[in-house]
C-alpha cells in the first residue's frame, strides 16, 4: 500500500457513480449561482451539465438544473448542501422521481460539400433538426432532445465535417399536473 | 432633505450600522479602522451604547468576538475595512464556520463606482468570504442595509449558527436611507431552519435506548450552541437512562467531568474508556456532533456493532461520513426534550451493569497516565495544577493548538458549558489570545486563562497590547517546550525522527515581552515552584504571559495511530521507540 504518513487511514470507497438530474430553485439574487458552482468546486463534486435562468420575474425565482455523477452517499451530500444554502428555496432529484422530462438544445455546425452534405441533410431530416444557418459549404442545425439523442446526432455528424457544438445543457421538468 | 430631517428613521448609512447593532443587544463589537470605514467609526465616536474594543490585527478582531460568542451565546461582532482588513478575517470566519460559532462581520468597502476598478485597498471580498461564511451581502443601497444587517443576525444566529458577512461600500456608509427596526419579512423566504423533531423518528430512538445492553452518548457543540436548556436535559438524560457519555473537543462541559456516568473525550487523543465503549457499544446517540475524522478514525472499523441515533440540525451532517440508523433532524434541545418524555413515559432504565464492569476495566488502564517529575515540569502536570488551582472558581479556559490544546482537553475538567473556548475544526493556531481578550472583555470579572504554546501564542501575541489598553488581566499560560509539539510528535512517529522546521529556534524572552507590552511576565523552571507561580498569576490583576518550561519531548498519548480503529489506541505505558514505531508502521494517510 502506497501511501502518505498519516494517523488515519485513507479509504478508498468502491460505491459505484450514478449520474443525476438536480433542479434547484433560488432566489434571483447576486452571486447565487456563483454560491452554487463554488459548493461543487469547494467540495470536490462534478458537474457535467448547467442550466441556469430567470423563471418567474416577479417572485425573482430562478431555476438552476444541474446534472451531476457521484456515488449514493455523495449525490445525497450534494442535496442537503445546497438545500441548506440561504437562498435556496427546493431541490428536487429529477432522477429519483423517475417522472421527469429532460431536454437539451444544441446548434451543431457542419462544414461539406457534396456527398457529405447531402448526407448530413438526411440525417438532420431524420433527427428532426432543423436547418438555421446555410451557407453553399455550410450548415448550422438545431436540435433538441435528451442528451443521448444530441450525442448520437454529434458523432453521425462527426465524420461528415463537423466544425462545433453549441449546447445549452440539460433542463428538466417534472411529469404531471404538479409543480415543484 | 429638509422635510425628512425630524424623521428619526432617517439617517446615514453608518448610523443605521450603530442603530442596528444596538437593536440586536450588542454591547461590545471587535475592530480595526481604516479608509473604508471611516463613517462607521465616526457614528461610534458619537455614542456610548456600543464599546469599540481596537485590535491590534484583524484576526484578533474576528478570534476575540469568536470567544465572546462562545462564552456568552451571544454573536460576537467584528468591524473591518476593506482590502487586507477583510482577507485578515478570512482565517476566523473560517474558524468560525467549522465550529458552528455565530458572528457577524461588517466590513467596509470601496465606494460602488469604483468597485470592480482595482481601486486602493480594494479586494472582492464577498467573492473571498462566499466559501467561509454561512451566508454574505454585498449592500449597493442604503434602503437595503437595514433589512440586510437584520438578516444577517437571524442567519448568524438560528440554525446552525456560523459567521456572516455584510460588506458596506464608503458611498452607502455616507447615503441617507430609511431604518427600520427588525422583523420578520427580513428574512429570506427561503431560509427556513428546523427545530422541531420528527415524532416517529423520536419514537424509534427511544425504543432502541431502552432495549440497548450496551449504550454510550457521544454528544458535541451543538448541544452548547442550543443553550443552556439543551445542557440542561442532556444531563437529564444521562441520569434518567445511566448512559455513559463522552464527548467530542467542542462539547466539553456539556457534561460535567466530575460527573460519574463522563469518559473522559473520545477521539485521536482521548481516553481508552471513552473510544473502546463507542468500538463496543450497540446503541450510539450521537447529539449534536458530526462524526469528524478526529472522532472516527478509520471509517469502515468505526464502531462496527452499533445502530446510530444521530441529532442535528443541519441535514447535511447527517449520513456525511458515517451511515446512521436513526437520523433525527432539529434543534437538539427541543428533541432531547421529546426523547426524555417519550423514555420517561414508556421505558425504564435498561439494566447496563455488565457493561459499567467492562468500562471499569477499560477505564483501569489508566490511560491518561504520565510519569511525574521532581526535576523537570511534566506538561501534564502544569495542567493538573492549574485545574486544581482554579477549581471553585468563576474560570474560562481558551486555547491556541497542538499538544497544549490536546493535554488541557485532557486533564482541565470542565464542570459547565460555554468555559472552554478551543478552535476543533480549523485548528487555527493564535486562536487562543484574541479568544481570551473577547472572553475577558464578555467577562470582566473572571478568570481568563488562555493555555498556549511557545509557537501558537507568538502567531497573535500583539494583541497583548490590546489587553493592556482595555485592562483586560487574561492570563497566557505557555506551556513552553521549545518545539511545535504536535508537528514533531508526527515528525517522530510518521517521518523518521526528521525534525524538519518544528524546533522553536531564537524564542522571546516571554518575561521580557510581557513587561514589554505593559503587562506581567513570569517564568518557572522546576515543580516545586509551580503552584506557588500559578498563584501568583491568578492573583496579578493585569495580563500575565506565564512562561512554563516544560519537558521538552514528552508526547502527548493516549493516541489512534495509522490505519487503526478505536480499539487500538496506543496507551502511554505502550509508547516506547518498539511499539510506537511498530504501531505506526504500514498504515499511513490523511492528516
Amino acid at each position: 500500500m502506497n501511501q502518505p504518513a498519516s494517523a488515519y487511514f485513507i479509504e478508498e470507497r468502491h460505491d459505484p457513480n450514478e449520474t443525476h438530474t438536480l433542479s434547484v430553485l433560488v432566489q434571483n439574487e447576486p452571486g447565487v449561482l456563483a454560491r452554487v458552482i463554488g459548493l461543487f468546486s469547494g467540495r470536490g463534486y462534478n458537474i457535467e451539465s448547467l442550466t441556469v435562468s430567470e423563471t418567474e420575474a416577479q417572485k425573482h425565482l430562478s431555476r438552476i438544473t444541474i446534472v451531476t455523477t457521484g456515488t449514493p452517499m455523495v449525490i445525497e451530500q450534494i442535496k442537503h448542501q445546497l438545500d441548506r444554502m440561504i437562498p435556496v428555496y427546493r431541490v428536487v432529484d429529477m432522477t429519483q422521481t423517475k417522472r421527469s422530462i429532460e431536454r437539451e438544445l444544441a446548434m451543431v455546425k457542419v462544414r461539406g460539400q457534396g456527398e457529405h452534405r447531402v448526407e448530413a441533410l438526411r440525417l438532420a431530416d431524420a433527427f428532426r433538426a432543423r436547418v438555421i444557418d446555410a451557407t453553399t459549404e455550410s450548415f448550422v442545425f438545431e436540435i433538441t432532445g435528451n442528451t443521448d439523442k444530441i450525442n448520437q446526432f454529434i458523432d453521425l455528424m462527426r465524420p461528415l465535417g463537423l466544425v462545433e457544438v453549441s449546447r445549452t445543457g440539460v433542463a428538466a421538468i417534472g411529469r404531471g399536473p404538479e409543480g415543484m | 432633505m429638509s422635510d425628512k430631517s425630524h424623521d428619526p428613521n432617517q439617517m446615514t448609512g453608518a448610523a443605521m450600522i450603530v442603530r442596528a447593532l444596538i437593536d440586536h443587544g450588542v454591547t461590545d463589537i471587535f475592530g480595526y479602522p481604516g479608509g473604508a470605514v471611516l463613517p462607521i467609526y465616526d457614528e461610534i465616536f458619537q455614542q456610548s451604547e456600543v464599546q469599540h474594543i481596537l485590535v491590534r490585527h484583524e484576526q484578533g478582531a474576528g478570534h476575540a468576538a469568536e470567544g465572546y460568542a462562545r462564552s456568552t451565546g451571544k454573536p460576537g461582532v467584528a468591524l473591518v475595512t476593506s482590502g487586507p482588513g477583510a482577507t485578515n478575517m478570512v482565517t476566523p470566519l473560517t474558524d468560525a464556520l467549522m465550529d458552528s460559532i455565530p458572528l457577524v462581520c461588517i466590513s467596509g468597502q470601496v465606494p460602488t463606482h469604483l468597485i470592480g476598478n482595482d481601486a486602493f485597498q480594494e479586494c472582492d471580498t464577498v467573492g473571498i468570504t462566499r466559501p467561509c461564511t454561512k451566508h454574505n451581502w454585498l449592500v449597493r443601497d442604503v434602503n437595503d442595509l437595514a433589512k440586510v444587517l437584520h438578516e444577517a443576525f437571524y442567519v448568524a444566529t438560528t440554525g446552525r449558527p456560523g459567521p456572516v458577512l455584510v460588506d458596506v461600500p464608503k458611498d452607502v456608509q455616507f447615503a441617507t436611507g430609511t431604518y427600520h427596526p427588525p422583523r420578520k419579512s427580513d428574512v429570506h423566504r427561503s431560509y427556513a431552519p428546523r427545530v422541531k423533531g420528527d415524532a416517529t423518528q423520536i419514537r424509534k430512538a427511544v425504543s432502541l435506548l431502552a432495549n440497548a445492553k450496551r449504550p454510550v452518548i457521544y454528544s458535541g457543540g451543538g448541544v452548547i450552541n442550543s443553550g443552556p436548556e439543551a445542557t440542561k436535559l442532556l444531563r437529564e438524560l444521562v441520569e434518567v437512562t445511566g448512559f455513559p457519555i463522552t464527548s467530542t473537543l467542542m462539547g466539553l462541559g456539556a457534561y460535567p467531568a466530575s460527573g460519574k456516568n463522563w469518559l473522559g473525550m473520545l477521539g485521536m487523543h482521548g481516553t481508552y474508556e471513552a473510544n473502546m465503549t463507542m468500538h463496543d457499544c450497540d446503541v450510539m446517540l450521537c447529539v449534536g456532533a458530526r462524526f469528524d475524522d478526529r472522532i472516527t478514525g478509520r471509517v469502515d472499523a468505526f464502531s462496527p456493532g452499533s445502530k446510530k441515533i444521530h441529532i442535528d440540525i443541519d441535514p447535511s451532517s447527517i449520513n456525511k461520513n458515517i451511515r446512521v440508523d436513526v437520523p433525527i433532524i432539529g434543534d437538539c434541545g427541543n428533541i432531547l426534550g421529546d426523547i426524555l418524555q417519550v423514555f420517561k413515559a414508556e421505558a425504564k432504565k435498561p439494566d447496563i451493569k455488565a457493561w459499567w464492569q467492562q468500562i471499569a476495566q477499560w477505564r483501569a488502564r489508566n490511560s491518561l497516565y504520565y510519569k511525574k517529575s521532581n526535576d523537570i515540569i511534566l506538561p501534564q502536570h502544569a495542567i493538573q495544577s492549574l485545574f486544581e488551582a482554579t477549581r471553585g472558581r468563576d474560570t474560562y479556559i481558551t486555547t491556541e493548538v497542538g499538544q497544549h490544546q490536546m493535554w488541557a482537553a485532557q486533564f482541565f475538567g470542565f464542570e459547565e458549558p460555554h468555559r472552554w473556548m478551543t478552535s476543533g475544526g480549523l485548528g487555527t493556531m493564535g486562536y487562543g489570545l484574541p479568544a481570551a481578550v473577547g472572553v475577558q472583555v464578555a467577562h470582566p470579572d473572571s478568570l481568563v486563562i488562555d493555555i498556549a504554546g511557545d509557537a501558537s501564542v507568538q502567531m497573535t501575541m500583539q494583541e497583548m497590547s490590546t489587553a493592556v489598553q482595555y485592562e483586560l488581566p487574561i492570563k497566557i499560560f505557555i506551556l513552553n517546550n521549545q518545539y511545535m509539539g504536535m508537528v514533531r510528535q508526527w515528525q517522530q512517529l510518521l517521518h523518521g525522527n526528521r525534525l524538519s522546521h518544528s524546533y522553536s529556534e531564537a524564542l522571546p524572552d516571554f518575561v521580557k515581552l510581557a513587561e514589554a507590552y505593559g503587562g506581567v511576565g513570569i517564568q518557572v523552571h522546576k515543580p516545586s515552584d509551580l503552584d506557588g507561580a500559578i498563584q501568583e498569576m491568578i492573583s496579578v490583576k493585569r495580563p500575565v504571559l506565564f512562561d512554563c518550561r516544560v519537558a521538552a519531548l514528552e508526547n502527548c498519548f493516549p493516541m489512534i495511530p495509522s490505519g487503526k480503529a478505536h480499539n487500538e489506541m496506543l496507551l502511554p505505558e505502550q509508547a516506547n521507540d518498539e511499539a510506537t514505531a511498530k504501531a505506526f508502521a504500514g498504515g499511513k494517510a490523511l492528516v
